[in-house]
């Protein structure tokens, strides 16, 4: 059962949350000989070298090879180790697509892929680096399962989570500070949207950074006098039917909000789901089937109207669609 | 006795039901299966520590066909060993069988592993022998490459990353039986010298004829040997061997045939097992 709290006030946190990931899982593996750390030549980008100093027989850097690295800890964990698996969003999914397909997901081993930069965060590194397709890729292999978490909080309780889940799971991983939404000790259900702000006129599933937009959207909104629910969908697979077909009963339209791009993204997911369950008007925030570039990410932001402006601009859409 | 007799019969038990459950089905991927039936034989004839009865026993070897086309043939091996009833093997790739083309760990007892995309056998041996060794267990990693398949990255990828991490419980073979899909391996994608490469990439190498079970047994023991570096042992093979048919067809990768043009091979490797067991 989940049980988390929503803060009041939602501003960058002062962790980063590659360090989240290395504290939580060193401090597992304190307990658990079966955690170990795998990654292809980012070990001092995704902030894991305290891990590989700590426990060098349980850390391996597997080079430029990544592929291998996904059919490595396949192997591992047929072996009975429990592999977290790093590398940059694009490369831990689109690249290794049949490994993490055949090896992981088909031969149904036990492996966690975290991916990192999605979308415009990746910023500098540019069109080559900026996965907007990397839950899509993986969106149709069977039975994997897909999460963005939000901030370090929830980071950390999915952390804890992947220690005794089984099955391939890809963890969408914004290395750097988030901006802070639940309070520490919150707890979540893999599957189940977290609610963050209840409405009646119309509901936002929003993942990722798109959730502090999202949430901003809706404060502007309410000024307006237009009743926003958010819906912080953070598992994008399996998505939670249930939480929108409900949602779309009561509020009657939906935006979607990601850093991603919408074929193949959330918008799809949420779009294929009310489609099935509670069909609704739906307004896609997000990439639309572009490419990425060189940007800051406040550049890039803007470029693909990954704002709250264009949330709010989605939500009137939505609204206006309504029968 | 002669020496290794019992597994010379057992290399010509599994090839006259590998061809039976061919022949069942009309159709398969006979040259590669024949070529590495010694190999099988030495493997689950002795080298191998297992358990037919306990297939996932954590402490026993394992065994990666990543050229997973080959399945007919470790499933004929499998059900002289007894992991389950032979009558199964004439079910091969039947709807609901628990033999598929390619090797699925989750729908056959005694497979290791799930293959059939090239190359990716070769990643997930080398994390089954890193992950024994982390977890403590003296297990081998036996895994086996076609020669067709090191056209793969992946392969070469695997081979750096075992010989960086000394993985020295694993086990290699290429079988080399110079044959792909498409003709010759030298024609279709020539790769130069097997021996050399994997010297170069750090591994321990040694070079046998593959319908030898002699030799293949004495190479694998030395194998286990080796400290340090993982070990590749090229077999030298026929692509089809034993199987009549196979042999006279060039390539022989995937070949089809009627029950009247495969009998003479079978009847053929059935005289040959007699000889075995006579010997």
């Amino acid at each position: 059962m989940s049980s988390y709290t929503v803060k009041s006030v939602f501003e960058k946190e002062q962790v980063e949350m590659r360090k989240v990931y290395c504290n939580t899982l060193m401090e597992l593996a304190e307990h658990d000989p079966r955690i170990c750390v795998l990654d292809a030549d980012l070990v001092g980008s995704s902030g894991v070298k305290p891990f590989f100093k700590a426990y060098p027989d349980r850390a391996i850097d597997c080079g430029i090879q990544e592929s291998n690295m996904i059919g490595v800890a396949a192997g591992m964990s047929a072996a009975g180790m429990v592999p977290f698996v790093h590398s940059f969003g694009p490369f831990a999914t689109r690249r290794c697509l049949d490994q993490i397909f055949i090896s992981a997901a088909y031969a149904k081993l036990n492996v966690r892929i975290i991916g990192s930069d999605p979308g415009v965060v990746a910023a500098y590194n540019g069109g080559t680096h900026m996965p907007f397709e990397d839950m899509g890729a993986l969106m149709a292999v069977p039975e994997i399962t897909l999460l963005e978490p939000t901030d370090s909080v929830q980071f950390e309780w999915l952390v804890r989570q992947l220690q005794n889940a089984y099955g391939v799971y890809y963890i969408r991983l914004y290395r750097k500070t988030a901006v802070g939404v639940f309070e520490p000790g919150s707890t979540f259900e893999m599957g189940k949207a977290a609610l963050l702000r209840d409405g009646t006129d119309v509901c936002i599933a929003a993942s990722g950074i798109m959730v502090a937009e999202a949430l901003k959207a809706a404060q502007s909104l309410e000024a307006q006098g237009i009743s926003a629910a958010v819906l912080n969908t953070f598992t994008w697979k399996p998505i939670d039917d249930e939480a929108l077909r409900l949602y779309a009963d009561k509020c009657g339209c939906f935006v979607t909000a990601e850093n991603h791009n919408t074929v193949g993204g959330l918008g799809s997911a949420v779009a294929a789901s009310l489609a099935k369950n509670h069909p609704v008007p739906v307004e896609m925030v997000g990439v639309h089937d572009q490419f990425g570039q060189v940007g800051t990410e406040a550049f890039l932001r803007e470029a693909y109207n990954l704002t709250a402006a264009e949330i709010e601009a989605a939500a009137k859409r939505a609204i206006a669609r309504k029968a | 006795m002669e020496k290794n007799k019992e597994i010379r019969v057992f290399a010509e038990e599994i090839r006259v039901e590998a061809l039976k459950e061919f022949a069942h089905l009309g159709f398969g991927h006979v040259g590669g299966a024949m070529s590495i039936i010694e190999t099988l034989a030495v493997l689950y004839g002795g080298e191998m520590r297992i358990d037919p009865k306990n297939p996932q026993w954590a402490e026993r070897d394992k065994f990666v066909l990543s050229k997973g086309h080959a399945g007919p043939a470790l499933y004929a091996t499998l059900a002289l060993k007894g992991y389950f009833p032979k009558e199964e093997l004439l079910t091969l790739n039947q709807g609901g069988t628990i033999l598929p083309s390619h090797c699925d760990r989750l729908k056959t007892p005694g497979v290791d592993m799930t293959t059939g995309s090239l190359g990716q056998g070769a990643s997930t041996a080398c994390g089954l022998a890193l992950g024994d060794r982390m977890m403590g267990r003296d297990s081998r990693t036996y895994l086996m490459l076609g020669d067709g398949e090191c056209n793969e990255g992946q392969v070469w990828e695997a081979a750096m990353f075992a010989a960086h991490y000394k993985l020295d419980n694993l086990t290699a073979f290429v079988d080399l039986n110079k044959q792909q899909l498409d003709g010759s391996t030298d024609d279709v994608m020539y790769m130069g010298d097997m021996v050399d490469k994997f010297k170069a990439f750090g591994w321990h190498v040694q070079k046998v004829d593959g319908h030898n079970v002699d030799a293949v047994k004495e190479a694998v023991e030395a194998a286990k040997a080796e400290k340090g570096k993982p070990s590749v042992i090229i077999l030298d093979t026929v692509k089809g061997h034993g199987c009549l048919l196979a042999e006279g067809m060039f390539p022989c990768h995937h070949i089809a045939f009627t029950a009247e043009q495969i009998a003479p091979s079978i009847e053929h490797a059935e005289q040959v097992l007699a000889q075995a067991r006579q010997a």
